[in-house]
C-alpha cells in the first residue's frame, strides 16, 4: 500500500506532527546521531515560540557539547565560562528583570566545576530557569567520568567502571537543589520517547510561566543519553539509560508549587 | 546629588563615584583591604538612589562572571577586589577581553604571593598590564595616586572601556584604598537608557540575534580576531597614554613611579634637591598603555633612571624597554606590604644611579 502513496501526498498540513520551530535556525547541528540535545533544544524553542517570547528571552550556553547552542536557537545568547552560567544569568535577570533568562548546562558544567554557582543561584532564588542535561559523562572532551557517572559505569577516566570507594559517589544535584528555599519548581524529565518529550516541554513551559510571576529558581533536569561517549548505538543507549540511569535518577517532580 | 567635597577613604570614594557615574551594577566579594567598597555600596542603598544593582556574590569567580553577564547586556558593570581575589577573577577577565565586553575591575593591591599580607603592595603590575589570564589580551590599566583619582578614574575607566569594548582596571593599592583625603565628588549622572547594538537585550525582528562569546573553533578566524584585538591595543597605545611629570624641566636624574610609590618619590625629590641633586618624576597614570615614548624622550635629557615600586621590580622592565639602553636604569622597591621611605629612595638613587 505504501508504494502507492507519493511523498507529495504525505507532506500535507493535516499530516504534520512535528516541525522545526521558527525559533530554531537553519544551521546543521553538530550533535551525534541519537543524542538528546537536539530534542531538548527543539522543545525549548517550541515553548519560546508558543509563548511569543523570542524578543524577550536571553539564554546562556555552557561549556560542553552544547557550547555552540547559540548557533541553533534564534535568540540573543551569551556563552559562559565552564560552570559559570548561573552567575551570568543572575546578573542578566537582575539588570533586565522583564526578560526571560535561562541557562542550559551539562552535568560536568553544572554539577562539578559550577557547583557553587548552581547552589548559590538556586539558594538566592534567582528568578531564572536552569536546564540541566545529565548524561553521566563529559561528552565533548571525549567521554570522561562526570560527577553524575553512576557506580560501575565505564568512561575514559573510569575504564574499569566507576569505583565509588576510589572515585567518590555520583552526585544527585536535582535532589540537592530541591531542598533549597530559593527553588520553586524542580523536576527531572527525559526526551527519549514522545511521551517524555511532551512532559519535558510542559515542564519548560511551566518554568517560564513561573518566571513571569517572579516565583524563584526553576530547575529542570533532563536525563539524557550519550551514544558516542557510552559507545552504544542510539537505541542501545536509550535502553541502557532506562535500565541503569533511571533507577538511580528516577524521573518525576521533586518540588511542585501548590496550585 | 550635586558636586560635593567630602573626606573619604579611597575605597569609599570609588563606591560613591560609581553610584554617581551611573553604574548599573556592582558584584563583589569581601576581601581586605577593599571591603569598604561593598560595605559602602550596601549601606548607601544605590537601588533607591539610581536603581543600581549591588550583589554580594558567593565568590570572586561568581562576581566576575556576573560582570560578564551584565556587561554582555551592554550595562555599565564593575567589581572590585584585592590581589588574591583578583587572581581568582583572571579566568573571567580573559573571557571578558575575548568577548570584547566593557567593564571595570578594581584591584586594591596587597602584598603577595599567596595569602601574603593585607598591607599595600604593587606586586600585581605584571598581572594587570601583561594580560593576567590566558591568551593574548590587554586591559586598560589606570593607576590612581590619591583618593581624588580613585573617584575620578571610575568614570574615566568606564568611558575608555566602552570606547574600546575592552575591560578596564583601576590598579590601586592598600594605602590609597584605606587612607582618607578630601575628594570632590561629581554630580549624579543618570544611568544610560541606551544600550549598544551588540548587547544581548532580546532579539527583535529587525536584527540578527546577538551572541556574546569568546569561542571560534576555526583557527583562521580566531587568528583574525586576535589581529583585530592587537590593532585595538595599538590604537590605545597611540591615543590613550596618560602620565604626569614633576620637576622634570631641569632634571639630571629621573624617578619613574606610580600610585603610592609616586607620592613617596615626590618627597624623595624634595629631599634630593635640598642636597643639590636635580631629580624629577614621571608618574604613569595609564600603566597600559605605558608612557614609553615619553620616558624614552626624557632619557635623552637625564643621566640615569630609577624605577621605584613596591615590588621586586616589575614596571622597571617596561622602563628598560622604553629607554632601550640610552641611560642606566635600575629598580628600587620594598616588598610584602612595606612602603619605602623617601630617605631610602634618595639613598638608592645615590648608590644605584648617581654613584653607579
Amino acid at each position: 500500500m505504501a508504494d502507492n502513496i507519493s511523498t507529495k501526498e504525505i507532506i500535507k498540513p493535516e499530516n504534520l506532527v512535528y516541525k522545526r520551530s521558527s525559533v530554531m535556525t537553519d544551521n546543521t547541528m553538530h550533535y551525534c546521531p541519537g543524542c538528546g540535545h537536539g530534542t531538548a533544544h527543539q522543545v525549548l524553542a517550541e515553548v519560546i515560540e508558543e509563548m511569543g517570547i523570542q524578543q524577550d528571552t536571553i539564554g546562556i550556553a555552557p561549556v560542553g557539547c552544547s557550547v555552540l547552542m547559540y548557533n541553533y536557537l534564534d535568540i540573543d545568547m551569551q556563552e559562559a565560562a565552564h560552570g559559570r552560567a548561573p552567575a551570568l544569568a543572575t546578573a542578566i535577570k537582575r539588570l533586565m528583570p522583564e526578560k526571560f533568562v535561562f541557562t542550559y548546562q551539562g552535568d560536568g558544567d553544572l554539577a562539578a566545576i559550577g557547583t557553587a554557582e548552581t547552589i548559590h543561584s538556586c539558594n538566592r532564588g534567582e528568578n531564572i530557569l536552569i536546564i540541566f542535561i545529565n548524561n553521566g559523562i563529559y561528552g565533548m572532551t571525549g567521554g570522561q567520568m562526570a560527577p553524575t557517572t553512576i557506580e560501575g559505569m565505564k568512561s575514559s577516566t573510569s575504564p574499569y567502571g566507576r569505583d565509588v570507594k576510589l572515585m567518590g559517589n555520583p552526585l544527585k544535584m536535582t535532589d540537592i537543589v530541591a531542598t533549597l528555599p530559593g527553588t520553586y519548581y524542580v523536576t527531572r524529565q527525559s526526551v527519549h520517547k514522545p511521551g517524555n518529550v511532551r512532559k519535558t516541554k510542559k515542564a519548560i513551559r511551566k518554568a517560564f510561566e513561573y518566571q513571569k510571576l517572579n516565583k524563584g529558581t526553576c530547575f529542570i533536569e533532563i536525563v539524557s543519553n550519550c551514544p558516542s561517549g557510552w559507545k552504544m548505538t542510539p537505541v542501545e543507549s536509550n535502553k541502557w539509560m532506562e535500565e541503569n540511569m533511571f533507577p538511580f535518577y528516577p524521573l518525576g517532580d521533586f518540588k511542585v508549587p501548590e496550585e | 546629588m550635586e558636586k560635593e567635597l567630602r573626606l573619604m577613604k579611597g575605597n569609599e570614594a570609588i563606591a560613591e563615584a560609581a553610584i554617581r557615574a551611573g553604574t548599573d551594577a556592582y558584584f563583589g566579594y569581601p576581601i581586605t583591604p577593599q571591603s569598604e567598597v561593598l560595605e559602602y555600596l550596601t549601606l548607601e542603598k544605590p537601588h533607591e538612589r539610581t536603581g543600581m544593582v549591588v550583589l554580594q556574590a558567593e565568590s570572586e569567580v561568581a562576581a566576575i562572571n556576573m560582570v560578564y553577564g551584565g556587561a554582555g547586556c551592554g550595562k555599565k558593570v564593575m567589581t572590585s577586589s584585592s590581589s588574591p581575589g583578583v587572581s581568582l577573577k583572571q579566568e573571567g577577565i580573559s573571557y571578558i577581553a575575548g568577548a570584547e565586553l566593557p567593564c571595570l575591575v578594581v584591584n586594591v593591591v596587597r602584598g603577595g604571593p599567596g595569602l601574603g599580607t593585607i598591607q599595600p603592595s604593587q606586586s600585581d603590575y605584571f598581572q594587570a598590564t601583561k594580560g593576567g589570564g590566558h591568551g593574548d589580551y590587554k586591559l586598560i590599566v589606570l593607576a590612581p595616586s590619591s583618593v581624588q583619582e580613585m573617584a575620578d578614574f571610575v568614570e574615566l575607566a568606564f568611558d575608555l572601556a566602552f570606547k574600546y569594548r575592552n575591560p578596564a582596571m583601576i590598579l590601586s593599592d592598600g594605602a590609597i584604598g584605606q587612607m582618607m583625603e578630601k575628594v570632590w565628588l561629581k554630580p549624579q549622572k543618570e544611568r544610560s537608557k541606551e544600550l549598544p547594538g551588540w548587547a544581548t537585550t532580546g532579539k527583535t525582528p529587525d536584527r540578527e540575534r546577538n551572541i556574546i562569546t569568546s569561542l571560534d573553533l576555526d583557527p583562521n578566524k580566531q587568528e583574525q580576531f586576535n589581529i583585530k584585538l592587537q590593532k585595538k591595543y595599538r590604537e590605545m597605545q597611540e591615543k590613550e597614554v596618560r602620565y604626569e611629570t614633576f620637576q622634570c624641566e631641569d632634571a639630571e636624574y629621573l624617578l619613574v613611579a606610580y600610585g603610592t610609590s609616586s607620592r613617596v618619590s615626590q618627597k624623595a625629590i624634595q629631599l634630593a634637591r635640598e642636597e643639590g641633586i636635580k631629580v624629577g618624576l614621571l608618574r604613569p597614570i595609564t600603566l597600559f598603555p605605558f608612557p614609553s615614548k615619553e620616558i624614552n624622550e626624557l632619557a635623552n635629557q637625564v643621566k640615569g633612571i630609577l624605577s621605584v615600586e613596591m615590588s621586586a621590580g616589575q614596571m622597571v622592565e617596561d622602563v628598560r624597554l622604553a629607554v632601550n639602553g640610552k641611560v642606566p636604569v635600575d629598580h628600587f622597591g620594598r616588598m610584602g606590604g612595606i612602603v619605602p621611605t623617601a630617605e631610602e629612595v634618595v639613598e638608592n638613587l645615590k648608590t644605584k644611579i648617581i654613584g653607579g
